[in-house]
């Protein structure tokens, strides 16, 4: 039984160890020195573990008494955040590097965040919930602050953790609740015992309450307050790693609470994922606009992004997971590339991200310009770009699933958010002369920007086959 | 060999069109004439060894989206061959002629590069006319529909910088939008009905159009009849015939070998070859045809009395073709197809000829193109005078009256005429008389045009007149054996076009029977028996067990059954050879008199024209504003148009949809971002208070609103 167990969480299982191996290592080496050999590895670890999950996963198996699923659901969400988490560890070591700040403790704590993130997409109960969401928190807190000798890093580090763990409380207060109602944590039980269309008022409460801790996780408006801060005040390739992976993980968290622990009582939850997702849409859309730094233009752009995400979910069907997951790969693809932008932009060899230093861009570097217009068209759902096929799948979705209101809200806010990014676009090609930025050296920064926005073009021909993965995620999570 | 035919001029343009930088100005003439020759020399050896039998010739699939299913064919049969002729003979010449012509533009300065642009888009309306006469299905004929629109509009437009010929081509363009608007409702429609845009499938099926009711602004349409008629709008727009006939005047603001090629010998006959095309269903649709019939008649009456008071050289062979495309369609609507093709067919040499021969003057009046200052040109320019005077007696019908000798346009006008008579209708009786009439002023204008331009006192500037020359040998090779064409291509082809039903069946493919016929007793002498005798051909198809049985209506067209159809109870072309001497005789007389008038005003009395003028003044005017079509239609459609766009741009778009947007982007959604950016306050306990804030309202109203409690 145990070896079954084991042989499921493997994968989970060997980045751990690696992870607490490679920290003995950084301890008993050269400690720092050893940094750019423990991020590689971790980096090449992660990728070789996605590759392994997407070829060799097949079916779905529980360990630990159903404590843990191993789903396509949990198979996709992992592929996109293992991918994801190692591209922004090779993106954030010349960076790091440059300001001083490649600790070897960094891959290693990104390492046991990514664990935290596989325990999430695959918990089945709501203690295995709680583990992996508190593994990846506290090392998203930590790697936050990273840059101690910064006050903005530090405060956003603090500030991330004191309002994490307020929505931590929540999010254990609900799930007592839970238990308190139906006498078990496991996600099977707790939807067992439901009887009727309608949840009993204490367990309302109780979901209320659990979706409230999810909803700062994927900072969803009212809920979003720490991430403009966090997102400025954290050095840049953090903020590329929370705009990207943890965001994966806790929308395919949500899904998964709201789908295996509630989903007979659609109605219930719909509702409140609705309404948080058109706060959400409009927020971040209206908020971003009086951003000067992009940073924190990004962070109101990945609250608009939720919302467009949480809308596929609100339409409680099949489709609407199946249009989640497609745009969060999308999202993530697209705010690689973006990030990858935004490290290269130096002056004088100082970090630059005021949105002013854009002006003319596009003289200096005309193919980067290209691709970072691209982007932004993406981003903003211009068709043909495949973001545009992203905001199609989830309008679509909620247009199913009998939210019209919901879907017209969503194409407003995507018009009100076009502004902020065709505003960038609008410096690079038409801005006044300004001090020209330094040239960008690094070639991996330039890889990934060309190939996110490569995807954004030739991705509308057949998404490269992540709609029919989606389509078999979402199966494995609805039925 | 097809393929080669229809794509060489595509590649030529292409190649001319980007390549001309690595070619060069010269390179890219020669490729683009080279190709045309080419596809010409291919299209003769396909007419001339083509059976009757119709080819398909598969190139690509094109669109497939639920029942639509399209495909990129080549649909060989004879009105495409005929058509494979007439596009690649008259193109090539032209691509030739324009070397001369286009030499030296006066338009253009010292160093501009515009003849690879010219040649190019040459090529290109030849591909696209190509694209239209081997449709196999109306949606790629559709396509070459709009492309050769396309073409001509960029043709017309190639004196950019002239304001004039900005607004002619914008003008041609949007006038062509009326009738393709027709044009794409009869596809719609066809497809809605018969559930394919293949012509096979919609031959097949006019008989059941033609008793199927199809309701269609308000009331209810014979569907065979309201679907011909949409898609001979079509057909007016692109032919410009009455009503949509602005457009084509106004065109000759373009080059004259674009005038030659486009407005004269190809496009504008598309329409005439869309209702020959359609033949299958026209025949189903009597009240359609009518109505064509009489546009047809009116407009060869109208756009002759326009044309025997212009001035502009170019002008007046303008009307006269679209005088001459009423022509076709009167054929065309009393169900002669094959003599509608016939004078579409030498119509082309000798137009083309015409005009041609108008370029070679205006370029040796240094282009000057008022026939008032011109005169006296015969002896500077003998050989364009000898061009123009073929080509005028092919257009005036000269030839030996009651036989088949005489220049082209003789047999083919004739043959219309009769079968306008042959028709034995109100309508038919309307259009012979209208043709006659239009036939003496044909003759008249055409006759005048000559005596203006090559006889008198030279009247012009003294200067040009002194250094008018003969053009190069490119312009006079075209010329030349544009002039074979005009004097032999009648005789030569009268026999398949509108000779015995047998050699004309035979040549169209369709199936003859006749045989069959002769065996159970039928003379087949065609001049005492022949309708008798077409009554069984097609009985016979049907009926295989002899003549007696009574077979009235046929089921329609079915495949294989040749390039044109015509109903079993369709005798005009019989009747048409049937008809009385006088009938016959009656549009050569019609010559003469214009001729003679013509002598009388501009040769013997030079002082009559004004006096007349003068004396009638209102008709004159009349007629010199072309009935006032143009200011009719300013003052209700484009007027009104414009006051429409002008209410909706000041109005709704400037105050409804601006004010809107303006004050929600700029005063609305600004204080919104405002308002968030302060809750934004960066104290943590004010972060908190939001999330519990949010957590409570969320409560609260999970607690009232649901619950199964």
């Amino acid at each position: 039984m145990l070896s079954a167990d084991i042989s499921t969480v493997l994968p989970e299982l060997i980045l751990a160890v690696s992870a607490m191996g490679l920290l003995m290592f950084g301890v008993y080496t050269s400690k720092d020195k050893a940094a750019p050999l423990i991020l590689w590895a971790t980096a090449g670890l992660m990728a070789v573990l996605g590759l392994w999950i997407a070829v060799a996963g097949d079916g779905a198996q529980t360990a630990f008494n159903g404590a843990f699923v191993d789903d396509a659901f949990s198979r996709f969400a992992k592929v996109v955040i293992l991918f994801s988490a190692a591209l922004i560890l090779i993106m954030s070591q010349d960076y790091l590097a440059k300001q001083n700040l490649l600790r070897f403790e960094y891959p290693i704590l990104v390492a046991l965040a990514v664990v935290g993130m596989m325990m999430m997409v695959s918990a089945g109960d709501l203690l295995a919930l709680y583990v992996g969401l508190e593994l990846q928190s506290l090392s998203l807190y930590v790697v936050a602050s990273m840059n101690r000798t910064s006050v903005k890093s530090t405060e956003a580090g603090l500030k991330y953790f004191v309002l994490g763990a307020l929505s931590s409380g929540m999010l254990l207060y609900g799930a007592s609740f839970v238990y308190g109602y139906t006498g078990t944590t496991l996600f099977s039980d707790i939807v067992a015992s439901v009887e009727g269309e309608h949840l009993p008022i204490g367990m309302l409460i109780g979901l209320v309450f659990i979706m409230t801790g999810l909803a700062f996780k994927v900072s969803a408006v009212p809920f979003h307050m720490w991430t403009p801060d966090v997102y400025e005040g954290a050095p840049t390739p953090i903020t590329a790693f929370f705009a990207t992976a943890p965001k994966v993980a806790a929308m395919a968290l949500f899904a998964r609470v709201v789908f295996d622990a509630f989903g007979a009582t659609v109605g219930d939850w719909s509702q409140i994922v609705a309404l948080i997702s058109v706060l959400s849409m409009f927020l971040g859309s209206i908020a971003a606009i009086g951003q000067k730094n992009i940073k924190r233009l990004m962070a109101y752009s990945s609250i608009a992004h939720m919302g467009f995400a949480l809308m596929g979910l609100a339409a409680g069907t099949e489709t609407g997971v199946q249009a989640m997951l497609i745009y969060m790969a999308i999202y993530v693809t697209m705010n690689l590339g973006t990030f990858a932008f935004i490290l290269s932009l130096e002056k004088d060899g100082k970090p630059v991200t005021d949105i002013a230093s854009l002006n003319q861009y596009s003289t200096r570097e005309p193919l980067r310009a290209l691709a970072l217009l691209v982007l932004m068209f993406s981003l903003s759902g211009v068709p043909p770009m495949l973001g545009f096929f992203g905001k199609f799948w989830v309008l679509n979705a909620a247009v199913q699933g009998g939210l019209v209101w919901l879907a017209v809200a969503g194409v407003i806010a995507s018009v009100i958010g076009a502004f902020y990014y065709l505003r960038i676009v609008y410096y690079m090609y038409f801005g006044e002369e300004t001090d020209p930025l330094d040239r960008p050296t690094s070639p991996v920064l330039w890889g990934v920007l060309m190939v996110s926005a490569a995807v954004m073009v030739l991705g509308i021909v057949n998404m490269f086959g992540v709609e029919a993965m989606a389509k078999a995620a979402a199966v494995a999570l609805v039925n | 060999m097809e393929k080669i035919i229809l794509f060489a001029p595509l590649v030529g343009a292409l190649i001319a069109g980007f390549g001309w930088r690595y070619i060069g100005e010269k390179g890219a003439q020669y490729v683009t004439t080279g190709l045309l020759f080419l596809a010409a020399f291919l299209s003769w050896i396909v007419f001339l060894g083509f059976d009757g039998e119709t080819r398909y010739i598969h190139i690509l699939t094109w669109i497939q989206s639920g029942a639509l299913d399209t495909s990129w064919s080549i649909r060989l049969d004879r009105l495409t061959a005929i058509m494979l002729i007439v596009v690649t003979t008259v193109s090539s010449l032209v691509h030739l002629y324009s070397f001369g012509y286009m030499d030296h533009d006066p338009q253009w300065k010292k160093g501009e590069s515009y003849k690879p642009r010219f040649f190019a888009y040459l090529s290109f309306f030849t591909f696209t006319m190509l694209m239209l006469v081997t449709a196999d299905n109306l949606v790629q004929m559709f396509f070459g529909w709009e492309g050769v629109g396309v073409a001509s509009y960029l043709l017309i437009g190639f004196y950019y910088r002239k304001p004039s010929a900005n607004a002619a081509a914008m003008k041609a363009f949007i006038v062509n939008r009326v009738g393709d608007f027709g044009f794409v409702l009869g596809i719609v429609g066809l497809f809605m009905l018969t559930g394919s845009i293949n012509f096979d499938d919609v031959f097949a099926a006019a008989p059941t159009l033609a008793e199927t009711e199809l309701h269609f602004l308000w009331t209810d349409w014979n569907a065979a009849n309201l679907l011909a008629f949409l898609l001979f709008i079509g057909a007016m727009g692109k032919s410009a015939q009455l009503f949509l006939h602005t457009w084509l005047p106004d065109a000759m603001e373009g080059p004259t070998p674009v005038s030659a090629l486009i407005h004269a010998a190809t496009m504008v006959t598309a329409g005439v070859f869309l209702v020959c095309r359609m033949s299958p269903l026209m025949e189903f649709a009597p009240t359609a045809t009518s109505i064509i019939v009489v546009i047809g008649a009116t407009t060869a009456f109208f756009a002759a009395t326009v044309g025997l008071v212009q001035n502009d050289i170019k002008r007046v062979i303008a009307y006269s073709t679209c005088s001459q495309l009423g022509y076709m369609f009167v054929a065309a609507g009393v169900g002669v197809y094959s003599a509608a093709m016939f004078h579409l067919f030498t119509h082309a040499f000798f137009k083309a000829m015409l005009f041609l021969g108008a370029g070679s003057v205006i370029h040796a009046m240094h282009h000057e193109q008022d026939m008032r200052h011109y005169g006296g040109l015969r002896k500077k320019i003998p050989m364009t005078y000898y061009a123009m005077l073929i080509g005028t007696l092919a257009i005036t019908g000269v030839g030996v009256p009651l036989t088949t000798i005489g220049f082209a346009g003789f047999l083919s006008k004739d043959a219309i005429i009769e079968s306008a008579w042959g028709a034995h209708t109100g309508v038919g009786l309307y259009a012979f008389w209208m043709l006659v009439i239009a036939a003496f002023m044909t003759s008249f204008y055409s006759w005048r045009l000559m005596f203006m331009t090559f006889f008198g006192e030279a009247r012009g500037d003294k200067h040009t007149h002194d250094h008018a020359h003969e053009s190069p040998m490119v312009m006079l090779i075209p010329l030349g054996v544009l002039a074979l064409g005009a004097v032999l291509s009648g005789m030569i082809w009268f026999g398949s076009f509108f000779g015995s039903h047998d050699d004309v069946n035979k040549f169209y493919g369709v199936p003859s029977h006749h045989e069959v016929a002769e065996a159970d007793g039928h003379g087949d002498d065609h001049a005492d028996d022949h309708a008798v005798a077409t009554n069984d051909d097609h009985s016979d198809e049907h009926a295989t067990d002899g003549p007696g049985e009574e077979t009235a209506h046929a089921a329609g067209w079915t495949k294989g059954q040749g390039a044109v159809y015509t109903h079993p109870d369709n005798h005009v072309m019989d009747e048409a050879h049937h008809a009385p001497k006088w009938v016959k005789v009656s549009p050569f007389v019609a010559m003469l008199l214009g001729l003679g008038l013509a002598y009388l005003f501009y040769i013997k009395d030079t002082s009559l024209p004004k006096r007349l003028a003068k004396s009638q003044h209102r008709m004159y005017q009349f007629l010199l504003n072309k009935w006032y079509f143009d200011e009719v239609y300013d003052v209700i459609f484009v007027k009104g148009a414009l006051r429409l766009g002008k209410f909706l741009w000041k109005k709704v778009d400037g105050l409804v949809i601006d004010g809107f947007i303006n004050g929600v982007a700029m005063g609305i959604i600004p204080f919104f971002t405002q308002r968030a950016g302060r809750a934004q306050s960066g104290y943590l306990f004010h972060y908190a208070l939001a999330m519990v804030v949010g957590l409570v309202v969320l409560i609260t109203w999970m607690t009232i609103s649901g619950g199964a409690e």
